[in-house]
């Protein structure tokens, strides 16, 4: 039986400058590339394989299988590039890690690389995080100079180029092909599968992605190898991972444990929703997933527990909401954003989210008429599924789950706006001076731009 | 910016305009830029970090944005020229992305974070104050060019909600007082500190880093912030750990790297 917690990815974030490159050597850093490259590629691809790790950016992937899946006899490059635009609701467990150590990445970037056979590896990581990429850019410099990266490896004849790419603001960047446009220099647009990544991705050449925690994972794992990683999880979700507590919660924050733990045991860790109040709803992994309520609290949080319990493990971002928050707003909020994400490839999610945004306003202001709720619905089923990303189906995901779970405050809109319902200065964590005067319009929706005045000096 | 005039489309293609005044195309006539040799020669660099050049079309836009405090038409010029592509290709990319401003940004760049978590937990509340305090909108710059303020979707900072950003730099647990603070303390020039991260200086240095030329600030700031470390505290104080992980070693106190 392991522990609650099992600090692995997260155990020198508590270190006088762990981002510092003799630091993290200080802790054992780098003694697993050593190792890694001592051993044919193969034999690091099959560790890995055997360890069970599977992606935790999402979709959960198994890891190695995702690297087998590079075809050997192909003649061009391979690259690998790391998803480090970490965007979806709710996630936050990247970003602290690549701040506090961000040689962990660099370290499994190099291992990984080396076990695929690039020799060309991409970090893209979202624009709007500046320090980040500071430390980032860093890390990378002090591997070169370490001789960690660039040519003749520690000696083993392998050469690795590791380029640092920052992103400029969009979410869509997070869908693996549209983060492969955005890096060819386009539009970030997801791309229609097959050809898959690993035949035709960058540069229509064989390309491996992987999230962050991911490829993290990979130096403790050809260090401790992997039985060890297998003692910890559960039987087909294995291994340690890092969950991120948001929300209305005493003391929010990450927490790494093994895949399993239930929100019971990490809310307790957490101290309980806040004072006075009591569990609403909450996310298992982002706004995409499905929401769950009170009711699902001993689930175990691993890929199985959450997919028996109609919704998806996602990247283990629990927000949890409490009883002051009205689901009405909370989901045209999460709708919004995808309206806004929206990328607009695809008919059904460009207007689509557009569509649901309007109703959904109706909802909150108490204007939405009769058999609306059975129309939100309706819109759902002429988007979910019908696009070449899964952008759309988590725009949709958060609207049927949200009306499963409380169809009757729904229901409430047809006639009582949610702020009444739901005074929205109950839910905030401070005092307002004054109410919002309206619901915040955005300036940038080009539709917006046609039907009304635009403000003089508007960015973008 | 005023809308174009619909009736004004006449029967012949080249009088079209675009309906979506704020999606649509550059502004030619406006040809003010302080690109000089210097500029191309790292946009040349950028595009020699990678396999293909036009990879860097992307850091390429976050440079122009440090010198020209935009992305000019002369900028979208610039990047075609360096890339062999065309200024619509450019264009595209320059467009689709909201990092990009077209209009002058403020020497600070201000972010309210109002996606679903932040907006309940105060976000909505925020960012109207902030709106009240400057005297604009969101998408807005202040006349004096001093601030602009854009509404933020998730900053992957959820674990600090309510959160804002200055030029890209994480200000965590924000509160109506703290936000006060922060826009006076920007204001009247004071030194300010990120909370994750270092001392804020402006949007457009901040650009010139995204862009891949580091400004020697990686060591300031934190390890991480509180909410960070919270499972990692607990574990500790409780003595829960990893299976045959071998017990921590102070990061002063060297070890021969070898188990």
């Amino acid at each position: 039986m392991t522990d609650v917690l099992t600090p692995v990815l997260s155990a020198n974030w508590g270190d006088e400058r762990a981002w510092k490159i003799a630091n993290y050597e200080r802790r054992g850093g780098y003694r697993a590339l050593r190792k890694a490259l001592a051993q044919p590629a193969a034999d690091v691809l099959g560790t890995v394989k055997d360890s069970g790790l599977r992606g935790r950016g999402g979709a959960g992937f198994p890891t190695g299988m995702k690297w087998s899946f590079v075809p050997k006899d192909n003649p061009n490059p391979k690259y690998l590039v790391v998803n480090a635009d970490e965007s979806e609701p709710g996630t936050c467990k990247d970003m602290p890690l690549l701040m506090a150590s961000p040689h962990t990445l660099v370290e499994g970037v190099i291992i990984s690389s080396y076990a695929i056979g690039c020799r060309y590896a991409f970090i893209y990581v979202r624009g709007e995080v500046l320090h980040v990429i500071r430390r980032l850019q860093q890390a990378v410099r002090e591997a070169y100079s370490a001789g960690y990266i660039g040519k003749n490896i520690l000696g083993s004849g392998y050469d690795l180029e590791v380029v640092v790419h920052a992103g400029a603001g969009a979410y869509i960047c997070g869908e693996e092909t549209a983060l492969l446009d955005s890096l060819e220099g386009r539009r970030g647009q997801p791309r229609l599968r097959p050809p898959f990544p690993a035949v035709a991705g960058l540069y229509a050449c064989p390309t491996v992605i992987n999230n962050v925690e991911s490829i993290s994972s990979v130096p403790a794992i050809i260090d401790h190898g992997a039985a060890w990683f297998q003692s910890m999880g559960t039987e087909k979700s294995k291994g340690f991972t890092i969950y991120s507590l948001s929300g209305h919660v005493v003391r929010p924050g990450q927490f790494e444990a093994p895949l399993g733990v239930t929100l019971r045991e990490l809310l307790e860790l957490a101290g309980g929703v806040r004072n006075g109040h009591r569990l609403k709803f909450w996310t298992p992994g982002g706004s995409s997933t499905p929401i769950l309520t009170g009711d699902d609290l001993d689930l175990p949080l691993d890929y199985e527990g959450m997919a028996g319990a109609g919704t998806m493990l996602g990247t283990k971002a629990l927000q949890i909401f409490d009883e002051t928050v009205s689901v009405v707003r909370t989901t045209l909020r999460w709708v919004e954003f995808y309206k806004h994400e929206s990328c607009g490839k695809c008919t059904p999610c460009r207007e689509g989210s557009w569509w649901l945004v309007q109703l959904l306003k109706k909802f909150e202001a108490g204007e939405a008429v009769e058999g609306d709720v059975d129309k939100l619905l309706d819109i759902c089923t002429s988007i979910g599924g019908r696009s070449f990303c899964a952008l759309a189906d988590g725009a949709v995901a958060c609207v049927t789950s949200a009306v499963k779970h409380f169809r009757e405050e729904f229901e409430q809109g047809y006639g009582t706006p949610a702020w009444e319902l739901f005074p929205y200065e109950k839910s905030a964590l401070f005092t307002p001076r004054t109410p919002p005067a309206e619901y915040p319009e955005r300036d940038s929706n080009p539709g917006d731009g046609a039907a009304e005045p635009v403000h003089e000096g508007g960015l973008a | 910016m005023s809308h174009p005039d619909n009736s004004a489309h006449g029967p012949m293609g080249h009088e079209f305009e675009s309906f979506f005044p704020e999606s649509g195309g550059v502004d030619y006539s406006d040809t003010e830029t302080s690109i000089d040799e210097t500029t191309y020669d790292e946009m040349r660099q950028l595009a020699a970090r990678y396999p293909n050049g036009r990879s860097a079309l992307l850091p390429m836009l976050h440079l122009l944005q440090s010198v020209d405090g935009r992305i000019s038409p002369k900028g979208i010029e610039a990047c075609a020229e360096v890339l062999g592509i065309t200024t619509a290709q450019v264009a595209g990319v320059a467009t689709f992305y909201t990092m990009y401003k077209r209009r002058p940004a403020g020497r600070h760049h201000v972010g309210v974070c109002t996606t679903a978590l932040c907006a309940v937990m105060g976000g909505d509340y925020l960012l109207q104050q902030v709106e009240e305090k400057l005297g604009i909108h969101e998408g807005e710059t202040t006349p004096d060019g001093e601030f602009s303020l854009e509404r933020l979707e998730c900053n992957a900072a959820c674990d600090f909600a309510p959160v804002m950003m200055v030029n890209w730099e994480f200000m965590d647990n924000m509160t109506p007082e703290k936000a006060d603070q922060l826009l006076d303390d920007l204001a009247s020039g004071q030194e300010v500190h990120a909370t994750r991260g270092a001392t804020i200086t402006s949007w457009r240095e901040a650009e010139r880093v995204l862009a891949g030329f580091p400004d020697g600030r990686a060591d300031e700031g934190p390890t991480a912030g509180e909410a960070s470390l919270l499972g990692l505290e607990i574990a500790r104080s409780r003595g829960w750990k990893a299976p045959d992980i071998p017990p921590p070693v102070t990061a002063d106190e060297p070890q021969d790297g070898a188990k």
